[in-house]
């Protein structure tokens, strides 16, 4: 009964996220709807990036990398032939790749599959010890990628990058891999793979005596959460059309790290209100940038002052709500009705 | 007589100290083997050596006809040795049910893409594995604590938490490093007649650790007893209790070198 109520409750929310998308897409201006593909990029981001940090419990920065693999790859296989050999100038593209040109869809898949690719590559020696080399070896992955993409000239275009790629991401596709990422992460978390990458966080010891393969677990979250931020890699690179090797900066990672701890790691459902939070209230607080007359007080705005309020709400956050928004409680349809219930009792009384 | 476990000359070095000497030990089904001694005596190091988490420096562990030196833990664990920690390492933040639940993985035949779409074995494997974990917890009863933070319980119920997790993964073997530690007397008799109700229901061996020596008497078919990693006795409870090495290694020697009497009763 409730698995049926659960399901058509889920099915409905989706169905008015939908509707206010296609709303949005006729009705709101350009810096909007950028926002809100933003937004839901940026919650694919965290999901996943949860999904190693706060599910499996193993200490990454690497997303930052992980996104630019995806970036690369999917924009290396949606260029058209003409349009690559028009970019690169310096040296022509390797041979297989400059005549290669397929649909978005493909590119994104490709681009998930390489990205977790390289992360399993990464895991083979760092997850046969343990303690946070995860962390030193996935930062030191972002450096060592940007190094890489402006060097191999015939590949990554170098430094002048890649441009003129087709504007493919909308709000369709960036709200319809958004919604399929937190699908498969919540499906995953709540099966016998999620419950023994939490036993691998919990006590690793323990797992292991209880037959669970840390190793392979643990490389199994991190390429799966890398599959998913190599997607999202694909379609920063078609919303703003032009990457280069600067671009993804480890400020990328600084920010997810930010909004999974806000919204309290290892919770879905704190990624997301967080990857929310954070997305939108960056843009809302540059009003704080703008000149303004306050009670005859002339204010002339401080660039960078988002950033000052952003700090202040962040030291509030680790002073008042240490463990996030959510803890590590997740989001049920149980629970909120519960509340709902309360709230309207409340208001009788 | 089915030999489970057969351990050979077990030697255990930390450097140039000798945790474990020659340390050898037989778990047939249906045995409950006891390993005692004083603190530092090895026996927690022969757990570790058995299920993989130190590499012994010499000797050999057979477990069920097969050599397991060198294994890992968890190839160990599926193999079919559970076992349990001195100081209890459970998922404290995970429900209790879902402590016991994870010690199943290993039997869990879905893929993550069956996971995920919630087709094929998926809903089979989840619905076994949740029912078996509460028949666990029933059995120590635990049932109404099911869905509470394991962090939250108190002590003992701790204890009989781990115990039913290492129960989940079926085994064959059951090493119980001080289970009744911390529990009170009665639960410690609860606790001996749960055991041997359980050995004779299942088909199990169990080699236990603990300090309780009325409980360690009660329970156990034959104890091994060590003193600084050196095996000094093999022998039945009675035999064991009037050992006069055993009783020198707990109690020491006088002046004279000869056995400090101890009380009888």
């Amino acid at each position: 009964m409730a698995l049926y109520r659960d399901r058509i409750l889920t099915v409905f929310s989706l169905f008015i996220l939908f509707s206010f998308l296609t709303y949005a897409d006729s009705n709101f201006g350009h810096y909007t709807l950028r926002i809100l593909q933003n937004i839901a990029i940026f919650i694919t981001l965290a999901v996943s990036y949860n999904l190693i940090n706060g599910v499996a419990g193993q200490f990454s920065l690497g997303p930052n990398a992980f996104l630019a693999v995806g970036a690369y790859t999917s924009a290396i296989f949606t260029l058209s032939p003409e349009e690559k050999l028009r970019s690169f100038i310096i040296e022509p593209m390797l041979w297989p790749l400059s005549v290669i040109s397929v649909p978005f869809a493909a590119s994104l898949l490709i681009a998930g599959i390489v990205t977790a690719l390289v992360a399993i590559l990464m895991a083979m020696p760092v997850f046969r010890v343990r303690g946070d080399y995860l962390a030193i070896v996935s930062l030191g992955f972002g450096e060592v990628f940007q190094v890489l993409a402006n060097n191999s000239m015939s590949i990554t275009n170098g430094s002048l990058g890649l441009k003129g790629l087709y504007p493919y991401t909308n709000l369709w596709w960036s709200w319809g891999i958004c919604v399929f990422t937190v699908f498969c992460t919540v499906r995953l978390v709540n099966s016998s793979y999620g419950r023994a990458m939490k036993a691998v966080r919990e006590d690793e010891t323990a797992a292991e005596a209880m037959g669970i393969n840390a190793f392979r677990i643990k490389t199994f979250a991190f390429a799966f959460s890398a599959f998913f931020q190599g997607v999202a890699g694909g379609l920063l690179a078609h919303l703003i059309t032009t990457i280069s090797p600067s671009l993804f900066t480890f400020m990328f990672t600084f920010n997810l790290l930010i909004i999974i701890v806000i919204g309290g790691l290892g919770s879905t459902t704190g990624s997301i209100i967080a990857a929310i939070l954070i997305t939108w209230g960056g843009e809302a607080l540059r009003f704080f940038e703008e000149p303004a007359n306050l009670f005859g007080f002339q204010y002339d705005g401080v660039p960078g002052m988002r950033m000052v309020l952003f700090s202040v709400i962040l030291i509030l956050v680790m002073l008042f709500a240490r463990s996030g928004i959510m803890g590590r409680s997740e989001f049920t349809w149980e629970g909120f009705l519960g509340w709902i219930k309360n709230k309207l009792s409340a208001m009788k009384v | 007589m089915d030999l489970l476990l057969d351990i050979n000359g077990l030697s255990v070095f930390f450097g140039g100290v000798q945790a474990l000497t020659k340390f050898s030990i037989q778990i047939s089904r249906g045995d409950i083997i006891g390993l005692i001694g004083p603190n530092g005596a090895g026996k927690t190091t022969a757990f570790n050596a058995t299920t993989g988490r130190i590499r012994p420096s010499e000797g050999s562990v057979f477990f069920c006809g097969q050599k397991i030196t060198g294994w890992s833990p968890p190839r160990i664990a599926r193999s079919g040795i559970a076992r349990t920690f001195q100081n209890i390492k459970l998922y404290e933040d995970l429900s209790v049910i879902e402590n016991v639940m994870i010690a199943a993985h290993s039997s869990v035949s879905y893929s993550f893409i069956e996971a995920i779409l919630g087709v094929g074995r998926y809903s089979r494997d989840e619905t076994r594995i949740k029912s078996r974990a509460y028949e666990l917890l029933e059995l120590m009863n635990l049932g109404e604590v099911a869905s509470e933070q394991a962090s939250s319980l108190p002590y003992g119920s701790q204890r009989k938490l781990e115990i039913a997790r290492a129960l989940a993964l079926d085994p064959k073997l059951l090493l119980l490093d001080e289970p009744v530690a911390g529990m009170n007397p009665t639960e410690t008799r609860e606790f001996g007649e749960f055991l041997l109700t359980l050995r004779d229901n299942l088909p199990i061996g169990v080699g236990l650790i603990d300090h309780d020596m009325s409980f360690v008497m009660e329970v156990c078919d034959m104890i091994r007893v060590l003193d600084h990693g050196i095996p000094i006795a093999w022998g039945t409870p009675s035999a064991i209790r009037n050992n006069p090495e055993v009783i020198s290694a707990y109690l020491g020697t006088d002046f004279n070198g000869t056995t400090v009497k101890h009380a009888k009763n």
